[in-house]
């Protein structure tokens, strides 16, 4: 079998972190479920945050996985792609925005 | 249109081929009954018999891409005059309640109203499953909604996504839009309306290899989005998972999913769901009068234990109500997440 950085069965090993640090582990796992729990948002509209932040990050483990539970939950095709578009916007924005600094910088050493 | 696996001579269209996929223990799969048994049963018995499911044909106006029946216009299976008699037989049972019509199109058996008639003189309850498309299929059928209403029958429809691409995807091109007309046919008369006494149900169930997600979050959101959309109101909606039964199995195995779908069932396994499986309380009949422990295990050709009665002509309720049932792997479709029956989630 090829050897990457990246398997998609490691993902299913998520839960095995604890065999090093289990306290940490237990307390973060908790967090986790406790998160995605429908609250003031429900856990359908969580998938999709957490769809598009996967794409921000982008964490393959968390591509495959919130793909799949957000279209499991019900979400088109085309709202996927669009929440994955304010993953997008977001990020290049956050580039672009630093254009100021950059302005700001220029300007201030520029004759 | 799309071919039956029967008529298209497939490997899968035998029952053999099929439990030959599903008995594989490959990729270390517990069987079933060793699964249940690592919980204290020692196989599964029925409670009695309060369900009496009947499949009065193969031949459906659709072929959905999921159908475990392989039903679609193709196929020539129907029961016959005289194999509803003997259902009516053995309905008589006081501790049968309820009488569940099923297919294909149920209402494509010539006899079908006839039947729900007779049924209906018997003082049961009938529930139909009444894919919505038949309806509009043919003039002949358009009067089916004050045909249910007369009888009081319960209506349970598929209804795979309140948006059409789910819909159409799995049930094919513009099925959606002829189910909307269709319920919109069902609220007119007083279907799904509240205080009317006249129940729709619908049923949702995952266009691909994943597990359906909570029925009440699902059910909350097909309320609202079909009324707002449509202005159609229903009942209740239950969520099924897929059965890895026929063309879903094929789906299944040329889509590479087969054994990632398997896992997930069996990672998803809920042992509180194990006590409420339908064959518990449930006989399923095949067009030809045979007994099944539900229609899962028919279209496996898995008939009830043999030492009850295996067909109509001898049945015998008393041995039916303690049988044994026969489980294989698919149960495994029965007892994952919140569990799953014709009557949708078993588990909270
Ligand atoms: S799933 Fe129902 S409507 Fe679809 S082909 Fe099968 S019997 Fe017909
Ligand atoms: S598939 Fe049939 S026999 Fe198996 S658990 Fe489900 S209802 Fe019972």
């Amino acid at each position: 079998m090829a050897n990457h950085y990246y398997n998609s069965e490691d993902l299913g090993k998520f839960g095995n972190i604890g065999e090093y640090q289990k306290p940490l582990a237990d307390k973060f796992f908790d967090y986790y479920g406790e998160v995605f729990k429908t609250s003031a948002l429900t856990e359908k509209e969580k998938s999709l945050i957490a769809l598009a932040v996967a794409h921000a990050l982008q964490c393959p483990y968390c591509i495959d996985a919130y793909s799949a539970d957000a279209y499991e939950k019900g979400y088109s095709k085309q709202q996927m792609m669009e929440a994955v578009h304010v993953a997008a916007a977001i990020k290049g924005g956050a580039v672009l925005v630093h254009g100021v600094q950059m302005m700001n910088k220029v300007n201030e050493i520029a004759m | 249109m799309i071919k039956s696996l029967k008529v298209l001579n497939h490997n899968l269209a035998n029952a053999d081929n099929q439990l030959a996929v599903l008995q594989n223990e490959l990729n270390g799969q517990p069987f079933f009954s060793n699964k249940i048994a690592t919980f204290g049963y020692t196989g599964l018995q029925a409670t009695g018999i309060e369900v009496f499911q009947v499949n009065v044909g193969k031949m459906c106006n659709q072929v959905c891409k999921h159908c475990h029946v392989d039903a679609g216009p193709d196929r020539k299976e129907m029961m016959t005059l005289e194999t509803m008699q003997l259902c009516l037989v053995a309905i008589q049972n006081p501790t049968i309640k309820t009488v569940d019509l099923t297919g294909g199109a149920p209402e494509l058996n010539p006899n079908f109203r006839w039947f729900v008639q007779e049924i209906k003189k018997l003082g049961k309850h009938v529930i139909v499953r009444c894919n919505l498309t038949i309806i509009l299929a043919n003039k002949k059928f358009n009067d089916l909604p004050e045909f249910f209403k007369l009888y009081e029958v319960e209506v349970v429809s598929s209804l795979p996504s309140f948006t059409p691409d789910r819909t159409n995807s799995q049930r094919g091109d513009g099925v959606f839009e002829d189910s909307i007309t269709a319920l919109k046919m069902l609220n007119a008369v007083g279907y799904g309306v509240q205080n009317s006494g006249l129940i729709l149900n619908l049923v949702y169930n995952p266009a691909g290899a994943f597990l359906p997600p909570s029925q009440s979050a699902l059910q909350a959101e097909y309320k609202t989005e079909l009324f707002k959309n449509y202005g159609i109101s229903f009942n209740n909606l239950f969520s099924i998972t897929n059965m890895p039964i026929s063309r879903y199995l094929d789906y299944l195995l040329v889509s590479g999913n087969y054994l990632k779908y398997m896992d997930k069932l069996i990672a998803a396994f809920n042992p509180s769901a194990i006590d409420n499986v339908m064959c518990r309380n449930t006989i399923s009949i095949s067009w030809d009068g045979f007994l099944y422990d539900c229609d899962f295990n028919q279209m496996l050709d898995l008939k009830v234990n043999p030492t009850a009665s295996q067909h109509l002509s001898e049945f015998n309720i008393q041995l039916l109500n303690t049988r044994n049932i026969v489980l294989k792997q698919h149960c495994y479709g029965c007892t994952a997440g919140a569990g799953s029956s014709c009557g949708g989630a078993v588990a909270g």
